[in-house]
């Protein structure tokens, strides 16, 4: 069983619930950035969570099956076309042999996650099936999708599940304005009482800058402490001795524009984080697209810790549809 | 020397809810480094249930955890106790290995992306990337800054950015460390191998992409090999350690094809020899001791 891809779309590539353990080397989690609507897609299909999925950025991919299967689309807001019909998302769609699947235009939100019966059949390179795309690892052949590749599908696991669509209120929302909750932390200690209020009560925009590795905003920026770097930190305010980066942390290169890590973003580097978005809200960025008016807003690790629960039981709810 | 053995307590702090961030000093030193990296080995040793990722960095050290199965005030209790073990001890010595790294200096692949981010990428964009940092360091020209950068041995302090790049801190005293700004702009490519330089560290690009490193010269043989078709990358896709020892030898084209050619057939092994390396001796005389550090490259095999 595979699918066979005709137009890759513009950046499809293999996703599953991440890469741990090997990021003392360079090697990011990386993952569906969505984890939440991949996990939703799988659910459908009678998957586990942990399968790999398609992972389409604003522009899906069209292909055909080479045998009758089972698919679910879930995330942002996109027409899915099987053999030229609109088909509903966050349901599930029995595909006979040979149908043709494409996506239209993009309605709102920024990814979407395409699961099929059985997983994408990647091997597993370091414990995941997750494409590393600059590090050649992981997906299929170390790439995004191109046009006449040949994806493999598994053979199937689970029953399928009694619910054949997620329910309203199991679907998180995309669009509207974003409040990213953060904690601060790290090397916040090097903005100015401006700097640090600028940040958690001005208002930002996320720019088209924004990709798999890192999203960026433009707002009124911030003002670092001027003071002597030190010994093999660089010369700009913003520059630290090259560190380990937390993903979710926030930098500000010069001060100018924040850019938040997501989760194949590089694993160090030499610009100071001054805050952390939390664990829960990593997916709501993910969903986000260029010209979101976005505040941050400073929480304490309690804070953080009942939202991590929040969103874990919400995932369990998810799983026991 | 302007480095000591006794720093500061280390500083504790958060990235969100999964990350424990400890700085064991602000500025770089091999002190701060000897911690960093042996605060990690203890944690990593002592196999915490919800411990996910150990990363020891240049002066610091950042562990991913899962505060569901472990309380973040419990990880943090025992990063402390491992700081105060590795602070009292009586012996900064660790076991690791000297690797040549053998370096096309001046090539035309990193020549040809240094003409492609000149203005507004670069301080100085008449020139090239070496002979600013020549200038910077108050050399006469590029040819000594390139003596000064493989003549003596350098310490993999930190291994990340990408997928096995090293950054490495030289084994002179402060007042010798070759330091370099970065880019002003951060280039989009950079060719793979390439040897960088930004702040007081020298970097390997293991893989092709962005960058904001001076760029110097080349390496001729792969640092990150993800098939794992080399001899030297059987046991793992990545080469280096932090730890880990470095001398760079400069190679003429000649002997740059001639390895890329072993590289190719699948030959090709880097020339290395186990080392104790001893925070305290390569502090009190640098030159004496990267002397004797050299010497085990003497009679190794590659």
């Amino acid at each position: 069983m595979a699918l066979r891809i005709e137009q890759p779309g513009l950046l499809t590539t293999v996703q599953d619930q991440g890469r741990f353990g090997y990021y003392n080397v360079g090697i990011p989690q990386g993952g569906a950035m969505d984890q939440e609507s991949a996990q939703a897609a799988n659910k459908l299909v009678g998957n586990s969570a942990e399968e790999a999925v398609l992972e389409c950025t604003y522009m899906g991919p069209s292909f055909t099956v080479d045998a009758p299967t089972t698919i679910a689309v879930a995330g942002a807001d996109v027409p899915l076309l099987v053999n030229g019909q609109e088909r509903p998302p966050w349901t599930r769609i029995e595909l006979a042999e040979g149908d043709a699947v494409k996506f239209g235009v993009i309605r709102g939100g920024a990814r979407f996650y395409l699961a099929i019966r059985g997983g994408i059949d990647v091997p597993q390179v370091l414990g995941s099936r997750s494409t590393y795309a600059i590090g050649r690892l992981g997906g299929l052949h170390g790439r995004k999708l191109e046009a006449g590749d040949v994806v493999p599908v598994g053979e199937p696991t689970g029953l399928l599940p009694s619910i054949e669509e997620i329910p309203a209120s199991h679907r998180p929302a995309s669009g509207g304005p974003l409040e990213l909750r953060i904690v601060w932390g790290l090397y916040d200690h090097l903005l100015t009482d401006e700097g640090r209020r600028r940040l958690v009560e001005e208002e930002w925009k996320l720019t088209p800058v924004a990709d798999r590795m890192g999203l960026r905003f433009e707002g009124p920026g911030v003002e670092w402490i001027e003071r002597e770097q030190p010994f093999g930190a660089g010369s700009d305010p913003s520059n630290i001795v090259d560190a380990g980066y937390a993903v979710g942390s926030i930098q500000i290169p010069g001060g100018t524009q924040p850019i938040v890590l997501h989760r194949d973003a590089v694993s160090g580097g030499g610009y100071a984080m001054v805050g952390t978005v939390i664990s829960a809200d990593m997916d709501l960025l993910a969903r986000a697209t260029p010209g979101t008016v976005t505040r941050f807003r400073a929480v304490d690790l309690e804070e953080a810790h009942a939202a991590r629960r929040e969103r874990a039981q919400r995932l369990e709810e998810l799983w026991a549809l | 020397m302007t480095e000591t053995l006794h720093l500061p307590t280390a500083r504790y702090t958060w990235g969100g809810d999964e990350f424990l961030f400890v700085e064991f000093d602000e500025a770089m030193n091999l002190t701060a480094n000897y911690l960093a990296t042996t605060v990690a080995q203890g944690l990593t040793g002592l196999e915490l249930e919800g411990v996910v990722d150990v990363c020891p960095a240049n002066a610091s050290l950042l562990v991913r955890f899962d505060p569901d199965v472990l309380a973040p005030e419990e990880l943090k209790r025992r990063a402390q106790e491992l700081e105060s073990q590795a602070r009292t001890s009586t012996q900064h010595r660790a076991q690791t290995r000297i690797i040549e790294v053998p370096v096309w200096y001046q090539d035309p692949y990193t020549a040809e992306v240094v003409q492609r981010f000149r203005e507004g990428y670069h301080q100085d964009p008449s020139g090239t990337d070496l002979d600013y940092a020549a200038h910077v360091n108050g050399l006469s020209d590029a040819a000594e800054f390139i003596r000064r950068h493989h003549g003596s041995p350098w310490l993999v302090s930190m291994v990340g950015f990408v997928a096995g790049l090293p950054f490495m801190y030289q084994l002179v005293p402060r007042e010798r460390q070759l330091e370099v700004p970065k880019y002003l702009s951060p280039r989009t490519d950079t060719p793979p191998l390439t040897v960088g330089h930004g702040g007081c560290f020298a970097c390997i690009y293991s893989v092709r992409g962005a960058g904001g490193y001076q760029m110097f010269g080349i390496a001729a043989a792969p640092i990150y090999d993800p098939a794992q078709e080399l001899p030297d990358f059987r046991d793992f896709l990545i080469l280096f350690r932090p730890g880990d020892l470095v001398k760079f030898r400069p190679v003429d084209e000649a002997e740059y094809r001639s390895i890329q050619e072993q590289v190719e057939a699948g030959t090709w092994r880097f020339k290395q020899a186990p080392v104790t390396f001893d925070v305290e001796a390569a502090l009190a005389d640098p030159d004496t001791y990267n002397r004797t550090l050299l010497e085990a490259l003497d009679g190794a095999e590659n």
